[in-house]
């Protein structure tokens, strides 16, 4: 980066006028920006097909299957009509405001992509305070939906603006208990350092490392799914009582930024819980030293991939999570955070804290425990989902392409 | 220190909004989210059925009642053909009662799987909803065999019904009955015994039993509040007396007696009823002719009849008046929908906007039928 830096310096005479600081840190800002778009802006794509087709599959029905191989590319036909469509501003709406939310919207979820490890060297930027940049950047987005809400000059977009902010606002003390707990547990703020602090094999993961870690991840999870506008909360945009919330008088390409910010603030999420809970992108040390063997780059790969494949897991059961539970009153959104997560979420910080006290280098036969626990949910869930489509009278189809 | 100003916020809900289901308006005056009253305002699809019938003949008139509700067709039908007869005295057949009932339960079935399926909709689970209506098609597809039509069906004849049943239609029906009930099933585990579905609609939105009586409330709108009324069993007509079935009351399980979640169980519990119905039918069934020989040009003698049918949504009401001419002199149709729009009025106070979407789902409002 350094060296492409001094070669730009050499043949460009304007940027020697330039402090060298401002020009290594503006490529690499800008190298930042490309890879980061290059691989946010198809993810949320992506993800708006996938989630489409599996939700069309949740449904019984078929979904995109026309633009593409299965409709692969239905993404790229949304966003090219989006950006043809006529851009829309209500004639009573507050002008700039009405401009300026979604970018604000997309700004705060695409900065939190700058402090997400993809591997042990990708990352854009391994702050000291990595996991606190996230939890504030994407704060941002608060504002930019609440500014959307109030200058569309539409009583059902300032609901939904004013829902989200509650919301989001709320919700933000339960995911920093969940986040404060793996703090205590890795010693650091940093994402790699937290990742660093976990290891390949699940029993070393910081999910199974006490019991109030693992109910930690599920205090993070459902108040992720609360910052993110998912369902089952998903009340700021429910589409039965206001319409489309916030995003209603929005069109076209304005529309098409708050969605890009909703499917890449899934990633998000499951980045968020990865890296915390699961591992992130470790990888067993035989597999390092062997693709380290072939290729120096090939053990990036493996990792990027791991880290990926863990994030798609969570995505996919959010995705899930959304078309199969209705969603729940304003009232009742604030009573579980309040009343039922934010305590859990403080009883989890304590009892980590007791735990690392008493317990310094871990208890083995509680990690198995846990493990043994977690395993067991899921074959039985998977006998229970075995047990159900013996039932069921409907031809059933796993097959995904139809 | 200035004072803060409150005031009222008024939120138009409708007449185009994505959960009123038709056109309907709300005047909503709330306090944030949480509402003051919710005004109904009826008349935008006002289309004067009932006026077109005094210029129409009188078996020219029924593809006109399909329009009435077209969620639950045959209902009208049939109720107008009850009237007509009543007033010339024409009796039509036996079989032809029968294939009224089944068509009538089959109406039943199609009507309360969209209700509970757009219900499940209204507050937020989107899943379910397409999985009533893929029932519901298959129950489509066999009404399309019975009488030509999907939706409007246009089945009942005076003195009769204008088809006899289709080759095999009998062992068609029975397999999707089957299907309908296990797919019930599946519905329920997925939406009914779910925790946040049950807290939505739990105590929220209650009738209690006077008020549901006093609002003159009927169908599944007034059993959900516990009053055993039902007019297949309390005022038989047609071959309903020979039929053994239940009437399922609200009970108040998931809250409150007379809650959302009452009407709506009364009416999940009212489809595995009606499939009961229907297979009797087919049991019990008389051979025999579809339709009695009726005049062309019917011209009933001067007088006034009232008859009324458990439709889907409850009781629907005829009062035909003759003046012994060949076209209605005048025609009322007595619709559940509009009753049910006029307590919402009551019910809404302290509720929360999204309650009142589960609440207008509830009542199970179409929106035709309040204006007819």
């Amino acid at each position: 980066m350094q060296s492409l830096a001094d070669t730009l310096i050499a043949k460009y005479l304007f940027l020697q006028s330039l402090p060298t600081e401002v020009v290594y840190a503006g490529l690499q800002v800008l190298v930042g920006i490309v890879v980061l778009s290059a691989f946010v802006a198809p993810f949320a794509g992506i993800t708006s097909w996938v989630e489409r087709r599996i939700a069309a599959r949740i449904m019984d029905r078929v979904g995109p299957n026309r633009v593409g191989p299965q409709g692969f590319l239905q993404w790229l036909a949304d966003g090219i009509k989006s950006i043809l469509k006529e851009d829309l501003i209500p004639t009573l709406a507050d002008q700039p405001l009405f401009r300026m939310a979604p970018y604000f919207v997309f700004a705060g979820m695409f900065a939190a992509f700058v402090a997400i490890p993809f591997s042990s060297a990708l990352i854009v930027a391994d702050l000291n305070v990595g996991i606190f940049y996230i939890l504030a950047i994407t704060s941002l987005v608060v504002v930019g939906i609440l500014m959307s809400g109030w200058a569309s000059n539409n009583k059902y977009s300032l609901l939904g603006g004013m829902r989200a902010a509650a919301q989001i606002v709320s919700y933000e003390i339960p995911s920093g208990l969940g986040i404060l707990t793996i703090v205590l547990l890795a010693g650091s703020l940093s994402m790699q350092e937290i990742i660093k602090a976990q290891g390949a094999s699940p029993v070393h993961w910081f999910l199974f490392n006490n019991p109030f870690a693992m109910v930690a991840f599920f205090v993070l999870f459902v108040s992720s799914l609360a910052e993110g506008n998912r369902t089952p909360f998903d009340i700021p945009e429910a589409e039965s009582e206001l319409v489309s919330g916030y995003n209603t008088e929005y069109s076209g390409m304005r529309f098409l930024f708050f969605f890009f910010a909703e499917w890449a603030n899934l990633y998000i999420i499951a980045a968020v819980g990865v890296t915390l809970f699961m591992g992130g992108w470790q990888i067993p040390a035989v597999l390092r030293a062997w693709a380290m063997g072939i290729n120096p780059l090939l053990p990036h790969l493996f990792e990027f991939l791991t880290f990926f494949i863990k994030a798609l897991g969570i995505v996919f059961v959010i995705i899930w999570i959304r078309w199969t539970l209705p969603r729940v009153r304003v009232d009742q959104l604030m009573t579980l955070c309040w009343k039922y997560l934010t305590p859990i979420g403080f009883i989890c910080v304590l009892g980590t804290a007791v735990w690392m006290v008493l317990f310094p280098q871990g208890l083995p036969w509680v990690t198995y425990l846990l493990l043994t626990f977690v395993g067991v949910t899921i074959l039985y869930f998977f006998y229970r989902v075995y047990y159900q489509t013996r039932f069921a009278d409907v031809a059933l189809d796993f097959n995904p392409f139809v | 220190m200035t004072e803060f100003k409150t005031q009222e916020m008024t939120l138009n809900m409708g007449p185009q909004h994505p959960s009123t289901h038709g056109v309907i308006r709300f005047i909503v005056k709330s306090d944030g989210e949480v509402m003051d009253r919710a005004i109904p305002d009826v008349g935008y699809l006002h289309r004067s059925i009932e006026k077109i019938s005094e210029a129409m003949t009188y078996n020219g008139f029924m593809p006109w009642t399909d329009r009435v509700d077209y969620l639950a067709a045959m209902n009208c039908n049939v109720a107008y053909a009850m009237a007509v007869e009543k007033l010339t005295g024409i009796q039509p057949t036996k079989r032809a009662e029968y294939l009224r009932v089944i068509a009538q339960e089959l109406n039943r079935i199609i009507s309360h799987l969209l209700a509970v399926g757009s219900l499940a909709m209204d507050v937020g689970a989107y899943t379910p909803f397409l999985h009533t209506l893929r029932e519901r098609e298959a129950i489509n597809t066999l009404m399309e065999e019975l009488c030509g039509q999907r939706l409007t069906y246009n089945y009942a004849r005076i003195g009769g019904v204008i088809y006899d049943l289709p080759d095999g239609f009998v062992q068609k029906t029975l397999p999707v009955l089957d299907r309908v009930e296990r797919a019930l099933n599946e519905f329920n585990r997925l939406v009914t015994d779910n925790k946040i579905f049950l807290k939505r609609l739990g105590g929220v939105g209650v009738i209690s039993r006077e008020e549901a009586i006093d609002y003159n409330l009927v169908g599944p709108n007034l059993r959900g509040s516990g009053v055993k009324w039902d007019l297949r069993r309390d005022e038989p007509y047609s071959v309903y007396p020979e039929l053994d079935f239940e009437v399922p009351v609200g009970c108040g399980e998931a809250g409150v007696l007379g809650d959302c979640y009452d009407r709506y169980i009364v009416r999940v519990k009212e489809i595995t009823e009606a499939c009961k119905i229907v297979r009797q039918c087919f049991e019990k069934m008389p051979a025999g002719d579809h339709m009695v020989k009726t005049p062309k040009k019917i011209r009933p003698p001067k007088g006034e009849v009232y008859t009324r049918v458990e439709s889907t949504r409850g009781d629907l009401g005829v009062y035909l008046v003759s003046d012994g001419s060949d076209k209605p002199y005048r025609l009322k149709f007595r619709t559940s929908s509009f009753t049910a729009m006029s307590i919402i009025e009551k019910v809404s106070h302290g509720l929360m906007i999204a309650d009142l979407i589960a609440l207008i789902a509830s009542l199970d409002i179409v929106a035709p039928e309040i204006d007819r």
